[in-house]
């Protein structure tokens, strides 16, 4: 195996992980505070993906559609969570049964729409072709995508460990209920983290539209690999969230290559083995 | 046990109650010809099997959905890329809507040969333009399924290995979509490439939902081959062009492309189709082949629906031109099964989208392969010209054909000439 091998399957698993990240810890905050498998979270990131397309189109510009696919993310997110959670609220079966309803449905609605001829969000010119980092080339694109990785998973480290706001999450995680005693309105928290989740999963639907396309089936796809990193990861943490989507990019990328037609299972058998051994995940408490 | 039995005689009724009444000769006291056509309009294959559909109702548009008298109604159902779906639309077609022939069974190999063997234990006459599963002409060949304007997966890329080693690529990476189709593609490429004298490092296969090719090509890379060869279909083809070109390996690493790979339907849709230009390529079709067939239709379909027409739109309208000189041959009389398909086989195609072709004594086309380039028009899009013709190519390439059958057919397992290193 030769070092540039290496160096192109390092950045391939990173930039991979960095996509899986930014879905999978929406994902995970949701479920970790209010106990919620919000299997629709796939699907947000199919439409948001295919509302950001559209937008992309009609105007030229991908940050507008960035722009247009948070947007309808979050309302649509404050949608499932005010006009159907609240209906079943602590009814865990109910909750999964509603939002795997809603997934189906949204899925249907955006092959009605956008048809099903899989399709790429054009990426903008300046970002398209490679990059010559002496060793190999690399795409553009792909390197921006490990950036804004990067400090996505600094930006959501620091608002949950550094602000006060973050401190009442972490507090809801552990122990809903002691932090409603203390006086704090725990909608307000709950609305906020299901408002964060949609930003992450606007923009992660419209760099992975451009990355690995959009498609019918794509939000389920990207619904089992959060479902991967968050079981690995430990549910309901953000470090958990993040050693998850390194580790499921890594084992993709390089098992891929390696043993192409042991993919699925190099990227499943850890996931059976950590539930086994180490239930709460890699990195979960309790 | 005993409801089974019930179900049994009610169905048997229901089934004799049904038949149309035979015995007689004349065509126009019948109603309308039923044709059932399956093409992906969902899925991974869908920019394909839109491109069927249209291609189909072109040329019944063109000739007044009527052939020898008879109103002519066609069914289309979409198999979502998915043989499991692609069979209970090829029942739903048979069994309700009675249809009188099937003219497409989806278009990914494992979508034909799931519908195809339900087909077979019906007296329905189907045809396939698009599948091209090696073994439904060859193998596992049935009276009653003939390859109409249609051609095998390994039939093209047989000269194209042989031509391939003659071009000085000494050694090859190949990259195909993991299912039969591909395994047969790059099965019949190999073969002829390393009896010509030339080596295969190294096969790799993706599936066919492939989203991201960025491990494949890491893989080639450290391989350092003289060339690759590319097989894939539909989105797969789409993502695997722009990976290509993203990691800067256009101008670094010859591409090779099987037939689908560089299909029209794959490269209309690129954000910036000069990645593609000067792809070489073999094929059956070639949309920028300078004929009167060829570019009558181009220009004809053009008009239709704005898009160059690919090879799945070319398959249908010819498969359509093909039925139609047929049920004219027996005077709309498809009802008698055994004399439509003797005509099937007479007929004989002067020239088509594709070129001259006819029938074998297996039910494949023999026909022209293409090495094509993609090039830019004049007007800004890309299409595949010809660089060189190989005419009359049998499926059976220059092997005989019992001695052929003998082989097993290609498969991830049966690629000759190919020895994997020992692991």
């Amino acid at each position: 195996m030769s070092p540039s091998f290496l160096v192109l399957q390092l950045l391939n698993g990173l930039s991979l992980a960095a996509l899986y990240f930014m879905v999978a810890s929406g994902f995970s905050l949701i479920f970790g505070l209010m106990r919620v498998a919000n299997l629709s979270h796939g699907a947000l990131y199919l439409i948001s993906g295919y509302i950001g397309l559209t937008v992309v189109r009609s105007t030229g510009s991908f940050l507008l559609g960035l722009g247009a696919a948070v947007i309808a993310a979050v309302l649509l997110n404050i949608l499932i969570k005010e006009g159907f959670l609240r209906f079943v609220r602590s009814r865990e079966l109910s909750q999964v049964l509603l939002t795997i309803g809603l997934a189906f449905i949204t899925g249907d609605l955006c092959l009605a729409i956008w048809g099903g001829v899989p399709t790429l969000i054009p990426i903008p010119s300046p970002l398209q072709g490679a990059m010559n980092l002496g060793l190999i080339a690399y795409p553009r694109y792909r390197l921006l995508l490990i950036l804004i990785g990067a400090s996505v998973a600094v930006a959501l480290w620091l608002l949950l460990e550094r602000t006060r706001w973050g401190a009442v999450i972490r507090a809801g995680v552990d122990d809903p209920e002691m932090v409603s005693a203390l006086g704090i309105d725990i909608e307000r928290v709950f609305l906020g983290v299901f408002v964060l989740a949609a930003i992450l999963a606007g923009v992660a639907g419209v760099l992975g539209g451009a990355l690995l396309g959009l498609y019918p089936g794509g939000d389920s796809d990207i619904l089992l690999i959060s479902l991967v990193v968050v079981i690995v990861g430990g549910l309901g943490s953000l470090q958990g969230a993040l050693v998850g989507s390194l580790l499921a990019g890594f084992l993709e990328a390089i098992g891929k290559s390696m043993l192409p037609e042991l993919a699925y299972f190099i990227l499943f058998a850890p996931m059976v083995i950590i539930l086994a051994f180490r239930p709460q995940g890699l990195v979960g408490r309790r | 046990m005993r409801r089974m039995i019930v179900y049994g005689v009610v169905a048997l009724l229901l089934v004799v109650g049904c038949a149309p009444p035979g015995g007689r000769p004349s065509g126009a006291a019948k109603g309308p010809i039923k044709i059932g056509i399956l093409t992906p309009t969902t899925g991974t294959a869908a920019a394909g099997g839109q491109d069927m559909v249209r291609g189909w109702e072109l040329w019944w548009k063109q000739h007044g959905n009527r052939v020898a008298g008879r109103e002519v109604q066609w069914f289309h159902e979409d198999t979502a890329s998915n043989p499991d779906v692609a069979l209970n639309k090829a029942r739903l077609l048979v069994e309700q809507r009675g249809i009188h022939l099937l003219a497409a069974p989806g278009l990914l190999a494992n979508e034909g040969l799931a519908v195809a063997e339900y087909i077979k234990g019906t007296n329905v006459p189907m045809f396939m333009p698009v599948v091209s599963a090696d073994d439904l002409t060859q193998r596992k060949r049935s009276p009653n399924i003939l390859r109409v304007a249609g051609w095998t997966s390994s039939q093209v890329h047989h000269p194209f290995g042989e031509w391939a080693c003659k071009q000085g690529y000494k050694t090859i990476v190949t990259l195909g979509n993991d299912y039969a189709f591909g395994h047969e593609v790059v099965g019949g490429f190999v073969n002829t490439y390393t009896d010509a004298g030339c080596k295969v490092l190294e096969q790799l296969w993706d599936p066919l939902t492939e989203q991201d090719f960025s491990s494949y090509i890491a893989r080639i890379q450290a391989l350092k081959p003289d060339a690759v060869f590319a097989i894939q279909v539909g989105a797969s083809a789409t993502r695997f062009l722009q990976a290509w070109a993203q990691f800067g390996l256009k101008d670094k690493i010859p591409l090779l492309a099987g037939e689908t790979t560089v299909d029209q339907s794959n490269i209309r849709g690129l954000q910036d189709p000069s990645i593609v230009v000067g792809i070489i390529s073999a094929g059956h079709y070639a949309e920028g082949r300078e004929s009167p067939a060829t570019q009558e239709f181009v220009k004809a379909y053009m008009e239709a629906y704005g898009d160059i027409p690919s090879y799945y739109a070319a398959a249908m309208y010819t498969a359509a031109q093909w039925l139609t000189q047929a049920i004219e041959a027996v005077q709309g009389n498809v009802e008698d099964q055994k004399a439509f398909l003797d005509a099937i086989r007479k007929v004989e195609l002067k020239d088509s989208p594709f070129g001259p072709e006819k029938l074998d004594e297996y039910g494949n086309p023999i026909l022209n392969v293409y090495i094509r380039r993609v090039e830019r028009r004049p007007d800004g899009r890309v299409w595949n010209v010809v660089l060189e013709t190989i005419p009359n190519v049998s499926q059976f390439w220059k092997w005989d054909p019992e001695e052929y059958l003998k082989r097993p057919v290609y498969s991830r397992d049966y690629q000759p000439g190919f020895n994997p290193p020992k692991k």
